[in-house]
């Protein structure tokens, strides 16, 4: 089957969707997005997660069907997202007017090694603030996790710009970590909070 | 396999008419996972995300009728004050992730023991909504799981809604599970007190084919708040009453032994979430008012 829907703000078709294929395997092997990771299939790791309509949800467990005519921001999309989302304010529901990003710079986002910037430090490459703080507070190892956790903790911020540290444990309580033993995760979930308090204090904001 | 996707509740129950072996999905939590691992090729898989309804409630003088796809978040942020022990158990429904597309209706269809919902809905008691083109029927909760994995319904059916009590005293829900997030329960134990009634209902998860009401410990502790005034004095309650309602929950299960937990596990850690969530709705009727509370407590 046919399936029509918007990945980072652009329009996307699938073809030749198998009716049971899950939106992370649509996502990963047939639009060429493998940011979203394929772990354990079964909602229990949050490595797949994706917004769909703005709410965080395992794209291991959607069916591909079920997004049709439906929005969703993948972990290459998440930088634009987020530059959208401090240009035009508040906006929960995907694309917020902005142009999104096609598959290739999608692709081509994940692909950008040291040359075109600096992988480490993220010098040159755009980053949303919350991969930002991930590399500040070195909250990545192996990095499988880190995709999912990116979305679920960008969220999280969103709706709420100040959590304590049950809010961020609870927020990222469906994602799963074997390496980092979560605290330097945390760590930067607090950073980029505490970043963006600082931007927007005196602003009114 | 092919994909149906009726845009309205009346053109779902057109294709579940012509083709009672299309399996519905809403939030996926099981059927994908099925699918996934290739357990399952159902010859038809049906979405339910389109028909806007289900995931819709509303709240009327005595009721509330629960849409059957509302999400547990949207459960647990906007139902805390009429459906605590909904909200308590839609709480720890796996994680945010899942919380955000599963609703109640998927763990009422999938009629697991351990799904989450049902200790609390058996608590609150109330009825199932369920529908085909013959027509609309309310199934009591407590007629609603037959088996492992099976409930009331017939293969024709989709579960449009949950009608349940406002809450008129407090409510409670307790899981055992190796962490706060993502598990499944190893057991688990919803109480609801019913003072208009001057009943108290429970139920208990994954320590029985079904999920199961702890009926004679119901009625022991009825009787025995009714005999000692307690309903009216709120006079806190015996130490042998409590530990004889663990007791007769205890034995209300008739679990197995498991991955999770052997049954005699189980059947232990059932009476203790029996003697210490009765301990949370007693303070609670005793301490706020006599009204309903959901809110989250630690043993």
């Amino acid at each position: 089957m046919r399936v029509k829907f918007t990945v980072n703000g652009r329009e996307q078709t699938a073809d030749d969707v198998w009716e049971g294929e899950s939106l992370l395997y649509v996502l990963r092997e047939r639009m060429g997005l493998p940011g979203s990771k394929n772990a354990c299939e079964q909602g229990e790791c949050g490595s797949c997660t994706v917004r769909l309509d703005g709410v965080p949800v395992c794209s291991c467990l959607v069916a591909a069907g079920q997004v049709e005519g439906r929005e969703v921001v993948t972990v290459e999309g998440l930088a634009d997202f987020a530059q959208q989302r401090a240009e035009h304010g508040g906006c929960g529901a995907g694309v917020c007017g902005g142009k999104g990003t096609t598959l290739d710079e999608a692709k081509g986002w994940a692909a950008k090694p040291a040359g075109t910037g600096d992988s480490q430090t993220g010098e040159q490459v755009k980053l949303s603030p919350i991969q930002q703080a991930f590399i500040d507070a070195g909250a990545v190892q192996c990095g499988f996790c880190t995709p999912g956790l990116l979305v679920a903790a960008d969220e999280l911020l969103e709706r709420n710009t100040q959590p304590s540290d049950a809010d961020i444990r609870e927020a990222l309580s469906g994602n799963l970590c074997r390496c980092t033993g979560y605290e330097k995760i945390l760590d930067a979930v607090r950073l980029a909070a505490a970043r963006g308090e600082s931007e927007t204090a005196g602003t009114g904001a | 396999m092919d994909f149906l996707r009726p845009a309205s509740w009346e053109e779902a129950l057109a294709a579940k008419a012509e083709h009672p072996t299309a399996v519905p999905i809403a939030g996926g939590t099981d059927v994908m996972v099925e699918i996934n691992f290739d357990h399952r090729r159902p010859e038809y898989l049906m979405d339910l995300n389109r028909i806007g309804d289900l995931r819709e409630w509303e709240t009327g003088a005595d009721t509330v009728r629960l849409g059957a796809s509302v999400p547990y978040t949207q459960i647990m942020e906007n139902l805390r004050a009429e459906l605590p022990g909904l909200a308590l158990a839609s709480h720890t429904v796996a994680s945010p992730q899942i919380r955000n597309r599963g609703g109640v209706g998927g763990n009422l269809g999938t009629a697991s023991p351990a799904g989450d919902a049902h200790p609390a809905l058996l608590a609150s008691g109330g009825e199932i909504e369920v529908e085909s083109v013959r027509g609309r029927r309310m199934i009591p909760i407590d007629e609603f799981y037959l088996g492992v994995k099976r409930n009331a319904m017939e293969q024709d059916e989709l579960i449009r809604a949950v009608h349940l009590p406002k809450a008129t005293g407090p409510q409670q829900f307790s899981k055992v599970g190796t962490r706060n997030a993502m598990v499944i329960a190893v057991c688990a134990f919803g109480i609801a007190l019913h003072p208009e009634t001057k009943t108290v209902r429970t139920g208990i998860g994954s320590a029985a084919p079904t999920p199961v009401r702890a009926k004679e410990a119901e009625t022991f502790l009825a009787a025995a708040l009714e005999e000692g005034g307690h309903w009216e004095s709120g006079a806190p309650i015996p130490v042998s009453v409590a530990k004889q309602f663990a007791q007769l929950a205890s034995g209300a299960c008739n679990p197995i032994d498991d991955v999770r937990g052997s049954a005699k596990y189980r059947r232990h850690a059932v009476g203790i979430m029996a003697r210490r969530t009765l301990g949370w709705v007693w303070e609670s009727y005793r301490g706020d008012g006599r009204t309903a509370q959901g809110g989250a407590q630690c043993a």
